[in-house]
């Protein structure tokens, strides 16, 4: 076994120069780690080598990032991996999802990828989750030390990051309970683009801090569709946003389904002669109605292996970790860019609170009206339950709860509180948890007693 | 093979099944390279040197991506720690010869894909036939010495195939392109400017302009008339005020705006915030690159008969720009969306595309003049290859790279890489560049790479490696040198292959290599250092 890990062994048997040290967020975490790394020895090899064998790890997305994922993980010594994905295989992955077949076709792509990577790389656990991430609780994600996004939307990632950032832990003063840090290494690709970065929520930016660095989505001017196309695109849209509706009531539109695809793009086509716009294939038909990215082998290839092996720096220290953002553009020669970007201090995600200023005599009741008021948190909240240091303080459910906690509601905040502090706010509509650093204005003095 | 008409039905629906699943399969790649560039992908031999990490990682993105045929190369038997590092070999060829293995299964991954094996060392092959190597397109040398790859190099150049260096060293990496010369007409460049000719329009364009009037009092049309025209308008009524000349300074081209502010009539009017948007594109039209700049002076221009298509069609540009260009390079034709009734763009369009034509047109009576006075045929060019080097003909590229003999002399490398050391910052990738040439020294000398054996001799081969270090530091002239805790950090390697490390470098190689094959976009035209430490990479061109 261990001549087999010969090349890596270099790496994790033998002390660096040029090893992690002032990139780490603090002491707690993967302290095992650390302790590890100090000690020079034989004994350190296997160590490190057990040690990183059950170190649990999450890969989210089993698709053209996931499957090099999970190879390079387990190429790395990770032994004990999990993995979640809600697709089945299509004929159009297999262009660079490469632990699938032809024969393996309509099959769950997390079963699969497990199933391969298990059979070619021995001594690897891949445990498969064939579902949406939406329907794992909480508890799942805690359970894992570190988490590698190969996810190929927004959504997705803000669920995670949500999920994530609403692990930490603050105290009254804003500071973080290192040992709460659940640290995510994202990848992302779009034809010969991409990037890697590494989230240490609370440190580093966490995904919704930096929303800026993605370019917000192509739409069109409901009239330009309605009235006055130019180009194919405005023909497909119209008909995808439009004329569905109009002419298939009821249905709803399926772009796996080829009947409705082929409808779409003759439609679109009859449109485009209509007006003497030229261009409409059935793949741009495709492109535009499914948002296709185009993707190849070689950019997922590059970014996941960046991915892994930050991976595998932050679990076992065995050189410098990012810090914290690398771009890579292969079209023009090969660019990367490797740039630190800052948190923003009042996120809503992943700071200790969104910072809320109240009269030292609002009750709890005002409070939560003026939450739902409050344009930062606009179409966030709808029914928040709030709680202050692990007490709940009022609770919309379950009805028990909601019964015990109401009277709180006509409280004075400040009374329930004690002092300025961090509320933790929960809501249906968020995927993790609001912070809001609550401060008081007008508060009277303590009388003497 | 013929059929008989009775099996023909079957063969001509399975031919159409086929076309479908590869269509199909290859649908995410033909959106960024189009059937011309996989169509090239297809047609390419590659060879592929060391099956290791590095070199099974490049291969895999190839054959996923259906290049026409690879032959992989290698001496070497599957050992142990080839299972710990490499995903194309398992436990069952243990022993095997690792061409073998790895083609077997790598063949698993597409079986469209030609794949064949030579269980010899690249080395030995060099020695023994070196005409091995003419026959592919391109050879992907993985993990090799420099003095290895030298003589490759100069094989390769005498028969004309494409050669390209990839090697990973621990957690640092190096990819190196070595050719002639590369041209490349469809280099996409990410950015592109429309060329909308708004400071010189033609005659067709201004007879068309005409027959708009942006004092119109039917208030639909008015909000539809594509910013374009607009903006020739009030080019026109500018020029009647000012003898002639365009807005030149800032003072009026602030006027110029404010101009074509003062002919909108409602607020909701975004044809002419468009057009005030884009109003500097009047005053700074898009300019010719540097790049493209060197390729008109360069002396391949002066075509003779052995010339590529390539040269002729860069001499004919010249021809054109100096005559019926009048300077400007031919049309590209395309025009942004404008805010506009369908028909009024649709027309527009069509101005610009006909005008595009015409200078096609022009181009290829220059290119059949060129080929006849060359004593070739005047019809070896294409009218659609002339019309596709004139649609990109401001994006055209030449690569050329210096062999490997002359830049591993190092002779003119030190006062290059000085150059960098500025701009380097915490990175010390010109250092990692010089320590790979180390490495090599300390191997040719010692028999393997400094760190290769037992934990205790890292300590005594830094020294050593080191020392070598510090001497072609010297000898090339750099100031740098090398740190201390690098020159450790590479003993620490023990010119071992990490897969992660691996899959970057094999991954950026097959992506240089589908740049080149398909002569698409900008294969990097110098010495990738990747630094997998920082999570950077540096190109030194040496």
């Amino acid at each position: 076994m261990e001549a087999r890990w010969r090349d890596i062994d270099f790496l994790l048997q033998r002390p660096g120069k040029l090893v992690s040290d002032g990139f780490e967020p603090g002491p707690e975490v993967c302290s095992a780690a650390r302790s590890v790394c100090l000690v020079i020895g034989s004994s350190l090899s296997l160590q490190l080598r057990e040690f990183l064998r059950d170190f649990k790890i999450l890969v989210i997305g089993a698709g053209g990032l996931g499957c090099e994922m999970l190879k390079d993980l387990a190429l790395s010594g990770f032994g004990n991996i999990d993995v979640i994905d809600m697709d089945t295989i299509d004929v159009s992955n297999l262009n660079r999802q490469f632990l699938f077949r032809m024969h393996d076709v309509g099959k769950p792509k997390a079963q699969v990828a497990a199933e391969k990577i298990m059979q070619r790389i021995k001594g690897v656990t891949v445990t498969p989750h064939y579902g949406r991430i939406e329907d794992k609780d909480i508890e799942f994600y805690r359970e894992f030390q570190l988490i590698v996004l190969g996810l190929d939307s927004l959504e997705a990632r803000s669920y995670i990051n949500s999920i994530a950032c609403s692990f930490l832990e603050y105290n009254e003063d804003g500071e973080l309970d290192m040992s709460t840090i659940k640290p995510m290494v994202d990848g992302g690709t779009e034809g010969f683009k991409g990037h890697a970065r590494v989230i240490l929520p609370g440190f580093t930016p966490c995904f919704h801090c930096t929303l800026w660095l993605f370019p917000p989505q192509v739409t069109y001017p409901l009239c330009t569709l309605a009235e006055t196309p130019r180009s194919p695109a405005h023909c497909i849209e119209y008909v995808h946003l439009i004329q569905w509706g109009q002419d298939r009531e009821g249905e709803s539109f399926n772009p796996d389904n080829p009947e409705h695809m082929t409808w779409m793009y003759e439609q679109a086509l009859k449109r485009a002669e209509q007006f003497n716009i030229s261009g409409v294939t059935y793949s741009l038909t495709q492109g535009v109605v499914k948002n296709i990215i185009p993707a190849i082998a070689s950019t997922n290839a590059i970014v996941s292996a960046i991915c892994s092996l930050e991976a595998l720096k932050l679990a076992t220290m065995c050189s410098k970790g990012l810090d914290n953002y690398m771009m890579y553009s292969g079209t023009q020669g090969v660019y990367t860019h490797t740039v630190s970007y800052e948190k923003d201090s009042s996120c809503m995600v992943c700071s200790p609170g969104v910072p809320v200023e109240v009269d030292g005599s609002i009750t709890l009741q005002e409070f939560i009206d003026m939450l739902l008021l409050d344009a930062r948190f606009k179409d966030k909240l709808s029914k928040p339950s709030v709680s202050f240091q692990g007490t709940n303080l009022y609770m919309q459910a379950p009805p028990v709860l909601e019964e015990m906690t109401r009277p709180n509601l006509q409280s004075s905040l400040l009374s329930l509180m004690g002092s300025k502090g961090v509320l933790n706010v929960n809501d249906r509509k968020l995927a993790g948890v609001l912070r809001v650093q609550v401060a008081f204005r007008n508060v009277a003095t303590p009388m003497a007693v | 093979m013929a059929h008989a008409n009775g099996g023909s039905g079957d063969e001509q629906k399975k031919a159409a099944a086929a076309a479908a699943t590869r269509s199909n399969k290859y649908d995410r790649q033909l959106r960024i390279w189009g059937e011309h560039g996989q169509g090239a992908l297809e047609q390419a031999s590659v060879c592929l040197l060391n099956c290791g990490a590095t070199g099974s990682e490049a291969l895999k993105n190839l054959v996923l991506g259906g290049i026409g045929n690879v032959t992989a190369v290698d001496g070497g038997l599957v050992h142990e720690s080839d299972l710990g590092n490499n995903f194309l070999l398992s436990a069952e060829n243990l022993g095997q010869p690792r061409a073998k293995s790895m083609a077997a299964l790598l063949q698993e991954m597409n079986d469209s894909v030609l794949i064949d094996h030579i269980d010899a060392s690249p080395e030995s092959l060099l020695d023994s036939d070196p005409g091995f190597f003419a026959r592919f397109t391109l050879v992907i040398a993985t993990q090799m010495r420099d003095r290895s790859l030298v003589i490759l190099d100069e094989v390769c150049r005498r028969f004309s195939v494409m050669l390209l260096v990839a090697r990973s060293y621990g957690l640092t990496g190096y990819v190196r392109i070595s050719l002639r010369e590369h041209a490349v007409i469809e280099s996409k460049p990410d950015n592109t400017v429309s060329d909308l000719r708004l400071h010189r329009p033609w005659p067709e364009l201004t007879t068309f302009v005409e027959e708009f009037n942006l004092e119109t009092e039917d208030s639909l049309v008015h909000k539809h008339i594509p910013f374009a025209i607009i903006l020739l308008k009030v080019c026109e009524e500018w020029r009647s005020k000012h003898g002639g000349a365009l807005p030149s300074t800032t003072k009026e081209r602030s006027e110029f705006k404010s101009l074509v502010a003062s002919k909108k009539q409602a607020q909701d009017e975004d044809n002419y915030k468009e057009a005030v948007a884009a109003a500097s594109k009047v005053w700074s039209p898009p300019s010719l690159s540097s790049e493209v700049k060197a390729i008109l002076e360069d002396g391949a221009a002066d075509v003779d008969s052995s010339s590529s298509d390539f040269w002729i069609l860069v001499a004919a540009l010249k021809r054109f720009v100096a005559s019926e260009g009048g300077g400007e390079f031919p049309l590209d034709g395309a025009i942004p969306d404008m805010h506009s009734f369908t028909e009024y763009y649709i027309l527009l369009q069509r101005c610009y595309q006909a005008k595009a034509e015409s200078d096609v047109s022009a181009v290829e009576a220059h290119v059949r003049s060129i080929l006849s006075q060359l004593g070739r045929d005047p019809d070896s060019i294409s009218r659609a290859a002339i019309k596709h080097f004139c649609k990109n003909s401001r994006n055209l590229r030449v690569l050329r790279y210096r062999s490997l003999a002359e830049e591993l002399g190092l002779k003119e490398v030190g006062a290059k890489l000085q150059k960098y050391l500025p701009f380097e910052g915490d990175n010390t990738n010109y250092a990692i560049y010089l320590m790979f040439r180390a490495v090599d020294r300390f191997a040719e000398e010692f028999g393997r790479f400094p760190g290769a054996m037992a934990d205790e001799t890292v300590e005594e081969d830094a020294a050593k490696v080191g020392a070598i270090a510090h001497k072609l530091a010297g000898e090339i002239g750099l100031d740098g040198g090398v740190s201390e805790e690098l020159v450790y950090e590479f003993c620490r390697f023990g010119g071992g292959e990490i897969h992660c490390v691996g899959a970057v470098v094999g991954g950026i190689a097959s992506q240089e290599a589908i740049k080149l094959v398909t002569k698409q976009f900008t294969p990097t035209a110098g010495t990738l250092i990747y630094n997998a430490i920082s999570s950077t990479t540096t190109i030194f061109q040496l």
